[in-house]
């Protein structure tokens, strides 16, 4: 049993595709078989929502009367600096810039990290003005020096998100062995195996339902926090290479996208801004890749289930910060992670997540109903990702 | 049984007193000790929940009183800010007491007040800052 792409996107202009989410779907393959499974169903969903701090924004903003060349000079927003290495009117803000004042982690304690350039996105996003600082060195096409504004969308031609590296394909379970309480982009760690953190939406995450890259690519269309969005090319740190299971899936940190989409469009619903205490600030976004089931392989891909997937537990006190230690303490299924609480060396540690698995539900969900709707078409992609027959070879 | 959750503040004078003992020891009082702190001018501070019959909490606070141990109710309470928070599940594992919890059917995180002895750890913990902490 085949189908094309074409076929199934002409299911969906007829109304007749059907689709299920990546969860719906272990249900109906454990009942029916990956045969029968494979001939009913055309298209399956998943879903994540994460923290990713490879995250920014560029920003085309509307000139005034007398023009300014912001390039080569610098740019805040609400205090918050932004990049003014390109043209006249375009800015890069990074999710992770800080205003010039926060303290940072310098006041002998983990600082809070309360506003930074993702709560500057947020805030566009939730359709607030922020305060626009620029100033240049003045030029005969450019002659205006400095510029305070408050601006929106509507002073922008072009707000567009871009995620030099999303959608990680598994991720470190991350635990602390020293004796005190440490700070991480892995969130707070309690001493001594305290607690143990993870960050994937497991069985629904979009790159552990395609492991071996098959059908997402360069140019695959996505859902991003509320409108559409692309797969620019491959994420950075895209390491298809590492050791894999049976399935197909990495037992490490794998494959990863870039994800481009208009920043206008997008809901504040599916974009919020993180805050790390001790760490620093990050963007969380939305994204829902659909996948075709173009044969049987396919529909084995996406009927994983969470006790399939495994990830390695990290200890984040010495061996991810300086390299010494064991490598590996664990490796424990994504269903023990969810369980509430995983095994290291016969300490019952307690889990959390960063990766919100309710949000992830309904990234799927919303994502089924907009393809039921025929208000999203599936895409063949433009080139494959690095690695893409990883899985054939292996 | 009665149970009071209060805040202690200690005198410089008090401090090398073992006031916690002489609760627990004289006045057969269970004492939860949920926060501590002595500043660097020596006055202490400590919330704890103190569990006991009527008589023995009422001998207990007059016991603190004649020590000259400030007794004031707390006066700080948690706030779950649902509008902020996007069930990640992060602040679960800091959660001392299981005021905060996760479905595990539908992955919504829920918090119970009356579970909640103000720890704070919790305000640490949430990446999306949905933990707040209010004077009552």
């Amino acid at each position: 049993m085949k189908r094309t792409i074409e076929e199934i996107n002409e299911k969906i202009r007829s109304g007749s595709v059907v689709v299920l989410t990546a969860e719906e779907i272990i249900g109906v393959v454990r009942e029916k078989g990956i045969q029968k499974a494979t001939r009913e169903v055309d298209v399956v969903t998943t879903g994540t929502f994460s923290p990713m701090c490879s995250s920014g924004a560029f920003f085309n903003v509307k000139q005034p009367k007398e023009k300014m060349k912001l390039g080569g000079g610098w740019v805040t927003l609400n205090g918050v600096p932004a990049y003014a290495g390109l043209a006249a009117a375009d800015i890069f803000l990074g999710a992770t810039a800080l205003t010039e004042k926060d303290s940072r982690n310098n006041n002998g304690r983990p600082g809070a990290f309360r506003y930074g350039g993702a709560h500057v996105i947020e805030d566009l996003v939730s359709g607030k003005k922020v305060l626009f600082k620029g100033g240049g060195y003045g030029t005969d096409c450019y002659p205006r020096k400095e510029r305070e504004q408050w601006i929106g969308f509507e002073e922008m031609n072009d707000a567009t998100l871009f995620n030099p590296r999303n959608c990680y394909q598994n991720y470190n379970v991350a635990v602390n062995l020293s004796d005190k309480t440490i700070y991480t982009y892995m969130g707070k760690l309690k001493a001594r195996l305290g607690n143990a953190n993870y960050c994937s939406a497991g069985q629904l995450s979009p790159l552990l339902n395609d492991p071996c890259y098959r059908t997402i690519g360069i140019g695959t269309r996505v859902f991003l926090s509320g409108t559409e969005g692309y797969v620019a090319w491959q994420g950075t740190q895209h390491n298809p290479g590492v050791p894999r299971l049976e399935n197909g899936t990495p037992k490490a940190a794998a494959g990863t996208l870039a994800l481009v989409g208009d920043l206008k469009k997008m809901k504040p619903k599916w974009l919020r801004a993180v805050s790390y205490t001790g760490y620093g600030v990050s963007l969380s976004l939305a994204v829902g890749v659909p996948i075709p089931i173009l044969d049987e392989e396919m529909m084995k891909f996406v009927s994983v289930t969470d006790e399939d997937l495994r990830a390695p537990v990290v200890d984040y006190s010495a061996y991810y910060p300086m390299g010494e230690g064991v490598a590996k303490l664990a490796e424990v299924t994504y269903s023990e992670l969810k369980s509430g609480a995983i095994e290291i060396n016969g300490t019952k540690v307690p889990t959390g997540c960063f990766s919100s698995y309710a949000l992830a539900l309904e990234v799927a969900e919303h994502l089924k109903q907009l393809i039921k709707n025929r208000e999203f078409l599936l895409s063949q992609f433009v080139s494959p990702l690095p690695g893409a027959s990883v899985g054939k070879e292996g | 049984m009665k149970k009071i959750r209060v805040v202690l503040s200690f005198p410089p004078s008090r401090v090398e007193d073992p006031v916690i003992y002489h609760l627990i020891k004289d006045h057969g009082l269970m004492v939860n000790i949920l926060r501590a702190t002595i500043d660097p001018g020596k006055q202490g501070r400590m919330v704890v929940e103190m569990n006991g019959e009527e008589k023995e909490v009422s001998g207990g606070l007059n016991y603190l009183e004649g020590m000259e141990v400030k007794v004031e109710p707390l006066a700080e309470e948690i706030m779950h800010l649902q509008e902020r928070c996007m069930n990640c599940t992060a602040c679960v594992p800091h959660c001392p007491t299981g005021a905060l919890d996760v479905n595990r059917e539908n992955w919504f995180v829920s918090y119970d007040s009356s579970k909640c002895v103000v720890c704070l750890s919790c305000i640490e913990a949430c990446p999306y800052k949905a933990m707040e902490i209010r004077l009552q």
